[in-house]
């Protein structure tokens, strides 16, 4: 799985209520939440991402909150994948289960600059910035994570699991 | 080689004789809740997944917590996708109005979760439940449908960090303050990924309230689970509330732990977490003085009932300072009713603060408490991100129910010593 992009940089420890404050989870839909992502952080960042762009976060992006609303909210934006030195725990598994797909690479978090276009290999693991001919190893997502991508989320994932046996049985 | 706690639950819940850091399990859940703002998505992917009833209605609960009594018609559609799920699958565990209390306190005084379970939340400080010695986490709302339809979830087995608690606590130092200096020490992903767990002497000096402060917030530090080993307390304050036979887990004493810090508990301060981060911690007599326009007693961190004594032990005979208001809300009815009883509310009431029913609302900024441009709140709450509890320019500093108490009296950061003096708050 690959996914090519202009790169947005933000810094590290980037919390889920930065990604999306909770006085607006009075909705769930993607679009919704999007109009108030990353309010507190910078009011412009929302403007300037695109659909098919890719975040690019230092340590531990998503702490705080269990809440899907977070992953929602940068897929409502319209992007493709983040690439972050770490990861919080939780918002790991949840952008995974709604289809959005994350790369752990310290050094791409290092090296990317903001407009850099980049080209994201999941199943490699590395990160090439095209703007500057870089190359950056991280760590390859597990197979797994890569079908529940494919699968567009956890839903999609265990309803194509269940029409397999249902055509098996 | 012998397993921590955490892994002994999470096998014997994965019906495997051990397990190994780094291993992902496919395990039972013993109980699994999701409070008004994580339900509603989590009802739409049940229903996505092809759900038709969950896996044991007596293993669910659902808690309007967050945005209760309903603030706009947003917030009151969102409870009533819950309301009307619960009605329609005949869900007997639900708290709305009048019995709703914030979940993590609520379920635990319910005694839906007991020592050696595996108790599953969509909300991330489930890990709360941890001081029972439970292993308990907090998921998203997609998790926690798999886990209504299916009553499992795959988990992967994390490391386990011990944090040896050593000696007795000062005056004025509670679990709170403990858990606040782990975090500044090990920062906010220190612990990310791994279990943390908690042991020590000191343990023994902390009401059941303290430790549920510390196990709430392990979160903050990264942590996946955070979880004690039951004592003599733990299993005077379970078993007349447990619903359902539990197993008393401990670690072997040959576990293997990734990391072991031992805290001299006795050497400590009350601290805060400066602006705007949980591991920005300080002790107050270093924050003591800044201007505070608003306190915040509540939360499950800290909204329980041995923090309402706490502050009400300050408060009594004095009033709420002129330029700072004060918001008190016990987490849960049965935490109301007996400060009630306890003639705290009154001692609240005479000083100038505000009670209110029982609600997330003010920790997410989201009513009841919500801060202005550059205001500064003190809050006994878990997080104080940017934006935390309101404009993306006000401050919060988290402290203990006393230090919040102390400051609404002289509307600046203040150690409580400095208000009442060095006397040893009661721990019951």
């Amino acid at each position: 799985m690959i996914r090519r992009g202009r790169a947005h940089v933000v810094g590290h420890h980037i919390d889920t209520d930065v990604i999306i404050p909770a006085r607006y989870l009075v909705t769930a839909d993607p679009a919704d939440l999007a109009r108030h992502a990353f309010e507190d952080l910078d009011p412009s960042l929302r403007e300037q991402i695109g659909e098919g762009d890719i975040l690019i976060a230092g340590e531990n992006f998503g702490q705080g909150s269990s809440r899907e609303h977070a992953p929602l909210a940068l897929r409502g934006l319209g992007l493709a994948a983040v690439v972050a030195a770490s990861f919080a725990r939780i918002f790991y598994r949840n952008a995974f289960n709604v289809g959005l797909p994350l790369l752990e690479c310290p050094a791409a978090a290092g090296g990317v600059r903001d407009g850099d276009v980049v080209e994201v290999d999941f199943g490699a693991g590395t990160v090439r910035n095209l703007t500057r001919g870089d190359l950056y190893r991280g760590q390859p997502i597990p197979e797994f994570m890569q079908r529940l991508v494919d699968a567009g989320g956890l839903v999609g994932y265990i309803r194509a699991q269940r029409r397999a046996l249902q055509e098996r049985g | 080689m012998g397993m921590t706690m955490t892994e002994k639950i999470l096998a014997a819940h994965s019906g495997v004789p051990s397990v190994r850091p780094g291993e992902i399990v496919d395990c039972r859940v013993d109980f699994a809740f999701a409070n008004d703002i994580t339900a509603p998505l989590a009802i739409q992917e049940f229903q996505k997944m092809g759900g038709e009833a969950v896996f044991d209605p007596d293993r669910v609960a659902f808690v309007l917590d967050h945005y209760v009594p309903n603030k706009d018609i947003a917030s009151a559609d969102q409870a009533r996708i819950t309301r009307e799920f619960v009605r329609a699958q005949g869900l007997p565990h639900f708290y709305d109005v009048g019995r709703a209390g914030i979940a993590h306190v609520l379920l635990a005084e319910e005694g839906f979760v007991g020592p050696g379970d595996l108790f599953v939340g969509a909300d991330s400080h489930t890990c709360n439940h941890g001081a029972l010695g439970a292993f308990a986490t907090g998921v998203g709302s997609s998790d926690l449908a798999a886990a209504l339809i299916t009553g499992r979830l795959w988990l992967r087995v994390p490391q386990t960090l011990r944090f040896v608690l050593r000696g007795r606590p000062r005056p004025w130092v509670t679990g709170k303050d403990l858990v606040l200096t782990i975090i500044g020490m090990i920062g906010v992903d220190g612990a990310r990924y791994a279990a943390m767990e908690f042991a020590g002497d000191a343990l023994a000096f902390l009401t059941m309230d303290e430790r549920f402060s510390i196990t709430n917030m392990a979160v903050e530090a990264g942590a996946k689970n955070g979880i004690m080993e039951p004592d003599e307390r733990t299993l005077g304050w379970i078993a007349p509330r447990a619903r359902r036979p539990f197993t008393v887990v401990r670690s072997d004493p040959d576990a293997a732990y990734a990391d072991v810090r031992t805290i001299e508990v006795d050497s400590l301060d009350p601290v805060v977490a400066a602006p705007s981060s949980p591991g920005n911690v300080v002790p107050v007599r270093e924050a003591a003085g800044v201007p505070v326009d608003q306190c915040f007693i509540g939360t499950c961190t800290n909204g329980r009932l041995e923090d309402l004594r706490m502050a009400a032990r300050i408060l009594s005979g004095r009033t709420v300072h002129r330029d700072t208001r004060l918001l008190v809300i016990p987490a849960t009815p049965a935490i109301y009713r007996q400060a009630l009883e306890e003639g705290l509310i009154r001692i609240f009431l005479d000083a100038g603060a505000a009670v209110s029913t029982s609600t997330c609302g003010p920790c997410i900024g989201g009513h009841m408490g919500v801060l202005g441009a550059g205001e500064v709140c003190v809050s006994t709450s878990s997080r104080n991100f940017v934006g935390r509890m309101g404009h993306r320019t006000s401050r919060v500093y988290l402290a203990n129910a006393a230090v919040a108490a102390a400051t609404a009296v002289t509307g600046r950061l203040t150690h409580p010593a400095d208000v009442v003096g060095e006397a040893v708050p009661a721990r019951g």
